[in-house]
């Protein structure tokens, strides 16, 4: 039985994508516990400058034209080739839009077992248990990861992210790639950009957050004057996106942006947890909603069950008083 | 009338008089068949039924003129107008018959003692009452009023008529004084006046017969001209009148059994009756004046709606004939997407008072409705709306929160309500979804269960089985549902045993009682609470130990005044309760709708309303001196304006309080307190 | 082209969801199923196509949950046929064990899309979509919000989310999988008359096929995150929770 533990690297223009170094982390700690060798697994085109921040053992590198940019396809058939001889104990990457496809492309390929929406992974008495969450929060699952290798997709934000890596100089092996690779049908054309937005969210120390509790785009205006009296943004989760009030810039949450605010005031927001992998990191959270049992009261810091709409006019008017206390 | 035809047998004159006659009378039998064979394109309606009813209508608001005098400005010059219109008709036909055929006996209404001052005073207060509509029409320019040159000339033509009339009876007098015995005293003035001049005397005869020839064209001209113009409504509202609906407003028509797509939007699938509605509408605009979503600057216009029916008519009418012929296409687009914009019908809150100010009794609403069944049946609704009707089907409510959740108001309450599906009891009380699940109501609710039990009302609900009854997704398009709603509601209520049926929700109220057949015909008969809270009050079943001494103002709910006539036993309440009720300008069938009905409350906001209807409504009832507190009967009225108070931010001026909440301080609180307040 | 839909039915949370007496599932006594949403998602993908490139759409189900119901939606909503692949399970399978079965039935058909939603609630070991193209060797693409194909070539072009807004354009070759996170537009409505019409007149297919085995983990329990823990609540009218939250944000020095 292997005790390696693997982590399925994501980078985009250029650097890596914060899951990788939260995996990367966690996957040293596990496989200190096993007993085995942390490796990374890098597919791209000229990323070899990527390997300076991978503090691991072993790289597994396939640095070719056509991994340049993600296809599915062209990624697993890389990603089997890696682990045709080898027997990691753990296979790691993102439950996000690269890690997703993959983790269920590759399991019924390589046929090893798979689990996804882990937010958990511990090992106790020589046994790994995984935690996922389904049913959008409302439950979670303990699984035991059975000796072999298997394929674990971790949903961003759950493990830490180091402050500092220190460089490491990994052994550099190339995936050995069939000398005939197979006719990839996925074929990348071309990269699509936000429409340029007005307010980048992600640098806002303040952020007044609207979900479905706002009820119409007329009400919008009401917290856009609430951010202003507080120096911060407006940005909405995806139900708000959806309806077009506010563009995709200000989305917060696992299809949009993450965000690490000082405040981050969520009003009207149920707190599902594509919302919160986006905003779990600030430094305050505060959550106002109707429903007493909202999973966001499950983790913010501070909360009131009344209706955002009456309380949005009333806060504006206590901060513009608190303001002008400050000042005079 | 004017006396006497000049003698015209055999002459040329009286040949041209023929030809006009024939013309004017070919023109207008011509045109007037037209018109029926456009309506008939409509699809068959039974309107032929209850004969009596429908002729004591025709008494009562054709004769009777009775929605006109609503407006009593125009009403009461209007009603002489008519009146003078009859009168006219009868003696003209008698002088142009005179004049085709003359020798024959033909009674000389002009002659006759009676008759004679009759047409002759009409006809100056005819000019009088012109006088003041036109004061109205170009002066103070009421809204919805359609200012056309056909409405001008028709103005115009009934005044030359008039004046044409007197021209010629007055130098009748002068020409032939002898002739004159009968009192006809503005001719008589006129004559006196005209008779001072030397030369108007010399040619008196002359002017007669040029006054003459000039009524009698005027008169063949506008013959002629009616099937043309608006005036098209003298023809065709008596019969709009006659052929209205007489079943409660309440009672939608379920659409054809044979229908191939439900809905309307081209002309051959409205009825004939929805098309008659474009021939007798008289562009009068009171719709217009009294659609509350108008009035905010919303889409939606009842006359424009209506208009818009005639256009296509007129316009695509008639390749739809040719077909009927040829069998060839019509080519006829739809009028969604059309002429009407969707937007215009989604506008709507069905609230009724465009067809309840209607002096021709039009039926808007059924238009409407027809016109958004379509909608529904193409899929193109707002996402909102989308989604409340998914929640109504898989749910049975709109909040999209589990059935099993309904009676969850009943906790905190003390006692468990008798279960009607189980227990037999005296009344069922029907909740409605806004009663049991929206949380600003909840305690409301709660309240007039205990009054209820105090007042030892016999009374079970249907806890988890109940579902919306329709009323809304009916109205909202969505006809299959409302139907589905019905099945499963009416499998409930024929397992349960009650006598009497009462709500609190007047749109419950109005299906329950017009649109469900089973508990029709008085076999269960529906009540809305304040009817039975009325009841109990009077009996002394339930005694009044603080009478309240505030000032009140009170809206009548849609559904329960306009629709329905239930005006006076919430007042009676009010009454009982001690408080001083102050009455809004627009109350009891003008009462203005808080914008809320229709399925509105599912829907995005419309267009660019200048101030919601109920921000409209509020601002009224703040308007009143002294009044503390708008009462409202509608769990609906009771968010919307809950709601307008905070965006119009008159919270401090005004509270909205149900009627119930009254009731319950009224009454000898120990009985109602909830029980973790009662006194140990 | 012949477009497959892969729906499944998942528990209705508006009831909320309880764990049975094993500790290990969900109690399936006190559940009603919904059609997935992003499944809706997948099926409105289908249908645009078939508006605008005459497609043919036959959408394919396994029997647990309030199937028949979701299925005459299908049906009305303007799906050509609708199959119930019945294979005797009486609760919802993994979906390595559905991917199996339908890789079964799928392969000797003549699909060129295979769509189906990327994520289901109760997803637990992988995509449906992802695993099915991996037994039946063909390219996959998640995270999909459109699709568009080119009349006469065998290729679609597709557009895949990523995070912050971002989407990538991807060519793909036909027969493919695609993992549907959201139409163009949301699912049609379909109105009740034209449900029930079609649940008076139209066939719901059922296809029996074998039950299969795949490499599932098992669950060792199931359990509800703790209440109460979390936020410390501010309580009290919305105009001494607004004076306790500016209190807050100056303590903290938020306010600028």
């Amino acid at each position: 039985m292997g005790k390696d533990v693997w982590v399925v690297a994501e980078h985009f223009q250029g650097k890596l994508n914060d899951i990788t170094l939260e995996l990367a982390a966690k996957g040293r700690e596990l496989a200190q516990t096993l007993g085995g060798q942390l490796a990374v697994i890098l597919l791209g085109s000229e990323v070899k400058g990527l390997l300076g921040e991978l503090a691991c053992d072993v790289v597994y590198l396939a640095d070719r034209a056509e991994f340049r940019e993600f296809t599915p396809e062209a990624y697993s058939v890389a990603l089997q080739a890696a682990l045709k001889d080898a027997e990691p104990r753990l296979v790691l990457m993102g439950s996000t839009s690269v890690g997703l496809d993959l983790l269920s492309l590759l399991s019924a390929r390589t046929g090893k077992p798979c689990l996804d929406n882990c937010i958990k992974l511990e090992a106790s008495d020589g046994r790994l248990f995984a935690t996922s969450q389904i049913y959008g929060g409302k439950l979670f699952a303990e699984v035991a990861v059975p000796d072999a290798t298997t394929l674990i997709a971790v949903v961003p934000g759950s493990f830490p992210k180091p402050e500092n890596v220190a460089a490491g100089r990994p052994e550099v092996r190339d995936i050995p790639l069939p000398a005939a690779m197979p006719e990839i049908r996925t074929r990348f054309r071309k990269l699509i950009e936000p429409p340029p937005g007005d307010v980048d969210i992600t640098q806002a120390s303040v952020l007044v957050a609207v979900g479905r509790g706002i009820q119409n785009a007329d009400n919008l205006a009401m917290a856009e004057e609430l951010a202003e009296a507080m120096g911060g943004a407006v940005c909405a989760s995806r139900p708000v996106i959806d309806q077009g009030w506010l563009p995709l810039t200000r989305q917060v949450g696992k299809s949009g942006m993450t965000v690490k605010p000082k405040l981050y005031l969520a009003l009207g927001i149920s707190g599902a947890p594509e919302h919160w992998e986006g905003m779990k990191n600030s430094e305050l959270i505060v959550a106002v909603n109707t429903d007493p049992r909202a999973p966001i009261f499950a983790g913010a810091h501070y909360g009131a069950v009344v209706d955002a709409l009456d309380l949005i006019p009333l806060l504006t008017e206590e901060v513009r008083r608190a303001n002008m206390k400050k000042a005079g | 009338m004017i006396p006497g035809p000049p003698k015209m047998a055999m002459t040329a004159e009286w040949a041209i008089l023929w030809a006009l006659f024939l013309a004017a009378s070919g023109l207008f039998a011509w045109r007037v068949t037209y018109l029926i064979r456009l309506l008939r394109l409509g699809r068959p309606e039974m309107r032929w039924d209850r004969i009596p009813e429908r002729i004591q209508k025709v008494l009562v608001y054709v004769f009777g003129q009775r929605r006109m005098l609503d407006e009593p400005l125009v009403g009461i010059p209007h009603l002489f107008i008519f009146y003078g219109f009859i009168v006219f008709v009868m003696a003209t036909s008698g002088m142009l018959l005179q004049g085709l055929l003359p020798g024959l006996p033909i009674p000389k209404l002009e002659e006759n003692r009676f008759f004679a001052p009759i047409i002759d005073i009409f006809a100056a207060v005819v000019l009088m009452a012109l006088a003041v509509t036109s004061f109205r029409r170009f002066i103070l320019r009421p809204e919805g009023l359609q200012q056309t040159w056909d409405a001008m000339l028709v103005n115009a033509l009934i005044a030359a008529l008039m004046v044409t009339y007197l021209g010629a009876s007055s130098f009748h007098i002068v020409a032939s004084p002898a002739e004159s015995k009968i009192w006809t005293p503005f001719a008589w003035g006129l004559a006196d006046w005209f008779g001072r001049s030397e030369t108007l005397r010399a040619h008196a005869a002359a002017t007669h017969h040029a006054f003459w020839w000039a009524h009698i064209s005027i008169v063949l001209f506008f013959l002629a001209y009616l099937p043309y113009s608006k005036h098209l409504h003298l023809l065709a509202s008596p019969f709009s009148v006659f052929f209205s609906q007489l079943d409660p407003p309440g009672r939608l028509a379920a659409p054809p059994a044979e229908s191939a797509r439900l809905g309307a939007e081209r002309l051959e699938e409205f009825t004939w009756r929805q098309l008659l509605s474009a021939f007798a509408c008289a562009e009068c605009g009171r719709c217009e004046r009294a659609c509350p979503s108008h009035t905010s600057g919303e889409p939606c216009s009842p006359r424009q709606l209506v208009h818009n029916l005639k256009v296509q008519l007129l316009q695509y009418g008639p390749a739809l004939l040719e077909k009927a012929r040829a069998t060839a296409d019509g080519g006829e687009p739809a009028l969604i997407g059309g002429l009407i914009a969707p937007n215009e019908l989604w506008a709507c809150t069905t609230c009724l008072s465009c067809a309840e100010h209607c002096p021709v009794l039009n039926e808007h609403m059924s238009i409407m409705v027809d016109l958004r069944r379509r909608l529904v049946e193409r899929g193109e609704l707002d996402e909102r709306l989308q989604e409340a009707f998914t929640n109504l089907q898989r749910y049975g409510n709109s909040f999209g929160q589990s059935e099993r959740k309904r009676a969850v108001w009943t906790q905190g309450l003390g006692f468990k309500p008798k279960d009607a599906r189980k227990d037999s009891v005296e009344w069922l009380w029907f909740m409605g979804e806004y009663a049991c699940y929206h949380p600003a109501l909840q305690e409301t609710t709660r309240t007039l269960a205990r009054i209820l039990q105090a007042a030892e009302v016999d009374y079970g609900i249907l806890y988890e089985s109940e579902r919306n009854t329709g009323n809304d997704a009916r109205r909202a398009g969505e006809e299959g549902l409302f139907e589905l709603l019905r099945e499963k509601n009416t499998a409930t209520l024929q397992k349960a045993k009650f006598n009497n049926i009462f709500t609190t929700d007047p749109h419950v109220y109005n299906t329950l009682k017009n649109e469900y057949p089973e508990l029709n015909h008085g076999r269960h008969p529906v009540h809305h609470y304040t009817e039975l809270l009325a009841d109990l009050l009077e009996r002394g079943r339930l005694k009044i130990a603080n009478p309240l001494h505030s000032r009140v103002t009170y809206h009548d709910p849609c559904y329960l005044g306009r629709y329905n006539g239930v005006y006076d036993a919430p007042r009676k309440v009010l009454k009982a309760v001690g408080v001083e009720l102050i009455e809004m300008p627009r109350s009891r069938r003008d009462s203005f709708c808080c914008g809320g009905g229709g399925g509105r409350v599912w829907m995005e906001e419309i267009g660019e309303a200048k101030s919601r209807p109920s921000e409209n409504r509020v601002r009224e009832a703040a308007a009143l001196a002294g009044v503390e507190m708008l009462v409202v009967a509608c769990p609906k009225d009771y968010v919307m304006f809950t709601d307008a108070l905070k965006t119009t931010g008159l919270e401090g001026r005004l509270v909205v309080r149900d009627l119930t909440d009254l009731v319950a301080e009224a009454v000898a609180a120990e009985e109602i307190a909830a029980p973790e307040t009662r006194a140990a | 082209m012949n477009i497959a839909v892969l729906t499944k039915q998942v528990p209705d949370l508006v009831e909320g969801v309880e764990i049975d007496a094993s500790g290990k599932a969900v109690d399936s006594d006190s559940i009603r199923y919904i059609l997935s949403e992003s499944d809706d998602h997948a099926l409105e993908v289908a249908l645009l196509l078939k508006e605008r490139a005459q497609a043919r759409v036959e959408v394919f189900s396994l029997e647990t949950g309030e199937v028949r119901d979701s299925l005459y939606a299908a049906l009305a909503k303007g799906a050509d046929r609708v199959v119930i692949v019945a294979t005797g399970a009486k609760t919802p399978p993994s979906n390595h064990t559905a991917a199996k079965i339908f890789a079964a039935v799928l392969r000797d058909l003549s699909f060129d899309l295979i769509l189906t939603g990327v994520r289901a609630i109760d997803d637990l070991d992988g995509s449906l979509g992802g695993l099915l193209a991996g037994y039946l060797n063909l390219p996959y693409v998640g995270l999909v919000r459109k699709v568009e194909t080119a009349d006469g070539t065998s290729m679609a072009v597709v557009q895949k989310e990523y995070p912050g807004g971002y989407a990538a354009e991807l060519e793909v070759k036909l027969p493919a999988v695609l993992g549907i996170q959201a139409a163009e537009q949301p699912p049609r409505y379909v109105p009740v008359s034209r449900l029930r019409q079609v649940m008076k007149t139209a066939k719901v297919e059922e296809k029996e096929a074998a039950p299969a085995e795949a490499e599932t983990m098992e669950v060792a329990r199931m359990f509800k995150p703790e209440e109460g823990a979390g936020a410390a609540m501010l309580s009290g009218t919305p105009e001494e929770v607004a004076r306790k939250m500016a209190d807050l944000f100056a303590e903290r020095r938020l306010v600028r």
